[in-house]
């Protein structure tokens, strides 16, 4: 029989992806224009882990998910609204930038931290989840560093699938290259994943489940701890947009055999 | 004076893929470049011929951690044998590729040395005497250079960004470095890998071709016609050899049980919230080229497109050349030149 399972998700948010970002220089070292300004989201790989907690809570009868936010309050709550129209959770909310110029090992202290704060729960079964990669530092660090940091050494990253099986173990799919999965079996809980897209659509919005959400959310934000979050010592040489713009011919109103010529004779130079 | 280590991995044939000598080059020029030596650490199976293909590479030492308990790719085991290399060779400054074996445990390695990493890095140079690391921020939207007091300073190197030292093949002295393997409650059990006829996903190929949406639209007729797309698709990659990528979009409408192209799946998308891969060339077809699906195309060396509409994001600076067609019509004459 599968003990219910805590699975804690960490998850931040990140600028929208459609927006275009410009870096500016400010006394902590580098951030973007308006960062605060800017419409977030949660980070797009966190959130596919954070649907397929929520699946799996279904699945195993007394589970219990748990969000865990570094992020600045305000910003947070703007996000929240959505996110907890998507089914029950629990925030923890830790107060500091979210930004990607952070240094990655203290975010994960301030994490593991707040996790080790987390009353009542059950650390034996508990699932670690998280992006592999986040949309902002995009390093794939931070979870590996909070699994050390927690003593999890069952890590599994760019991770498509986690299934619980009969017997209470774990099947877990990591991407490698080559668009292949490795498989494994993992005994049980504790383990850490870093999720990838998983298999799993967005859920849609309920608006009851965000109004009961909101009404322990507010309350954890409002309690948020700030965190010792910075850039570390980081010196920057350079940090810039790309500058490549190319000069595109374009061609058109030429017969379609030209056209095929030119792209048969790329093809093959 | 920094000690540089160079840490590989064997393939499941023990040799050593090419990112390997991607990363042993970085390991010289770095060296030469601090006037300091380097380190060669190889975790494997059975690391001997991978330590004779890099014997010439003239690194001070070659440390193995080797056997049984590191055949297959699997964290406890792999971060407890790239912490004793790391140790042993007491390292300031680790290089590795970014594989996915390397990419899933070294910044879990780098917690455990008390030190700090970069990760995916797409170049290395020494600045004013220091080592500067080249690396982006925000999924390829601001790119950055920086350098960091922290040591260890765990790096890994993006496969396919930089060249591959060229080496004959030596004969190597290897040092064992003894690895109790932890106890682990994780088997890895296989790979799982699609059917041969839809291994669409080929890293090493000289062509990227991606697919969007538009391959699934309404066309001029008034009809769409997926049929003929996947026949059209599958046909250029079989002439081809080409990786194939998808757009966010096309890639979500076969994930959510449409019969869309069954050869397709979220592993083939290209962008933001999928993968940058790194080919020489890249052709895009049916999809429009605005950010943030460009952002995938970041490491496309050459780039050209086919859409209908002169006006897409192709136009604006993003592609080389970008042809106002028909991709149906056009890709069917092009297969028709390939023979
Ligand atoms: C958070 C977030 C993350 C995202 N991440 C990604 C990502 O990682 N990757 C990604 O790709 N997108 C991503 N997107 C989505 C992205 O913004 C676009 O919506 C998507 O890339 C559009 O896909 P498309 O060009 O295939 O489809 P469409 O927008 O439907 O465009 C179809 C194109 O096909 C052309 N066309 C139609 N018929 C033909 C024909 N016969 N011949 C030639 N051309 C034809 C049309 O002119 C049109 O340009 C993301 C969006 C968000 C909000």
């Amino acid at each position: 029989m599968t003990q219910p399972l805590h699975i804690v998700v960490c998850g931040s948010i990140v600028p929208d992806p459609l927006q275009t970002l410009e870096p500016v220089s400010t006394p902590a070292g580098p951030g973007l224009k308006n960062e605060m300004m800017l419409p977030a989201v949660l980070d797009p790989w966190a959130a596919c882990g954070l649907f397929e907690a929520a699946n799996l809570a279904k699945q195993v009868a007394g589970s219990k998910v748990y969000l865990v936010s570094l992020g600045p309050k305000a910003k947070l709550q703007q996000v929240m609204m959505t996110v907890a129209q998507k089914f029950p959770f629990e925030l923890v909310a830790v107060d500091g930038p979210a930004g990607g110029f952070t240094e990655a090992a203290q975010v994960a202290e301030a994490l593991a931290g707040a996790i080790n704060a987390i009353p009542g729960l059950d650390k034996a079964n508990m699932l670690v989840f998280g992006g592999w990669a986040s949309a902002s530092r995009a390093a794939g660090a931070t979870m590996q560093m909070l699994g050390e940091k927690l003593g999890i050494t069952d890590q599994f990253q760019g991770v498509d699938e986690c299934k619980v099986q009969p017997d209470g173990s774990l099947r877990i799919l990591e991407r490698i290259e080559g668009g292949r999965h490795q498989v494994s079996i993992c005994q049980g809980p504790p383990i850490v994943c870093g999720w990838a897209t998983g298999n799993l659509p967005e859920p849609p919005n309920n608006p009851q489940v965000g109004m009961m959400n909101m009404r322990a959310i507010m309350p954890a934000l409002q309690k948020a701890k700030p965190a010792q979050v910075a850039q570390d010592g980081v010196e920057w040489v350079t940090v810039q947009l790309p500058q490549q713009r190319r000069d595109t011919r374009i061609v058109k109103d030429v017969p379609i055999e030209e056209m095929a010529q030119e792209i048969v004779e790329w093809i093959k130079k | 004076m920094e000690k540089i280590l160079c840490l590989l991995h064997t393939e499941s044939d023990g040799s050593l893929h090419k990112s390997a000598f991607e990363a042993v080059g970085a390991a010289k020029d770095l060296a030469a470049g601090l006037s300091s030596q380097f380190a060669i650490g190889i975790v494997g199976e059975s690391v001997a011929n991978a330590a004779n293909a890099v014997a010439g590479a003239g690194a001070e030492k070659i440390y193995a951690a080797q056997g049984a308990d590191f055949a297959q790719p699997k964290y406890a085991t792999d971060a407890a044998a790239c912490e004793a290399l790391a140790k042993a060779a007491g390292a300031t400054i680790v290089l590795a590729p970014a594989t996915s074996r390397f990419s899933r445990v070294l910044a879990g390695v780098t917690a455990r040395l008390g030190g700090r990493i970069e990760t995916n890095a797409t170049a290395i140079a020494v600045t004013n005497g220091k080592p500067a690391v080249s690396r982006w921020y925000y999924r390829q939207r601001i790119e950055t250079t920086l350098s960091r007091p922290q040591r260890p300073w765990v790096i890994t190197l993006s496969p396919g960004s930089l060249p591959e030292l060229q080496l004959a093949p030596a004969s190597a002295s290897v040092e064992n470095v003894a690895v109790a393997a932890p106890a682990s409650r994780t088997q890895v059990t296989g790979i799982q890998s699609p059917p041969a006829d839809a291994q669409t996903i080929r890293p090493d190929a000289q062509l990227l071709f991606v697919a969007g949406a538009g391959w699934t639209k309404q066309q001029a007729d008034g009809a769409s016609h997926i049929d003929e797309a996947e026949k059209i698709i599958l046909q250029f990659l079989h002439q081809t050899g080409a990786s194939l990528g998808s757009s966010k979009s096309l890639a979500d409408m076969s994930g959510e049980g449409q019969k869309i192209l069954p050869f397709m799946s979220h592993l083939n998308q290209i962008g933001q919230t999928g993968a940058s891969p790194r080919h020489p060339k890249g052709l895009a077809t049916c999809c429009h080229g605005e950010e943030p699906h460009v952002v995938g195309w970041r490491f496309i060396s050459e780039r050209r497109a086919v859409n209908t509409n002169p006006g897409c994001g192709w136009a604006q600076g993003k592609t080389d050349v970008l042809y106002v067609a028909d991709a149906f019509e056009l890709m069917r004459k092009v297969e028709e030149m390939l023979g």
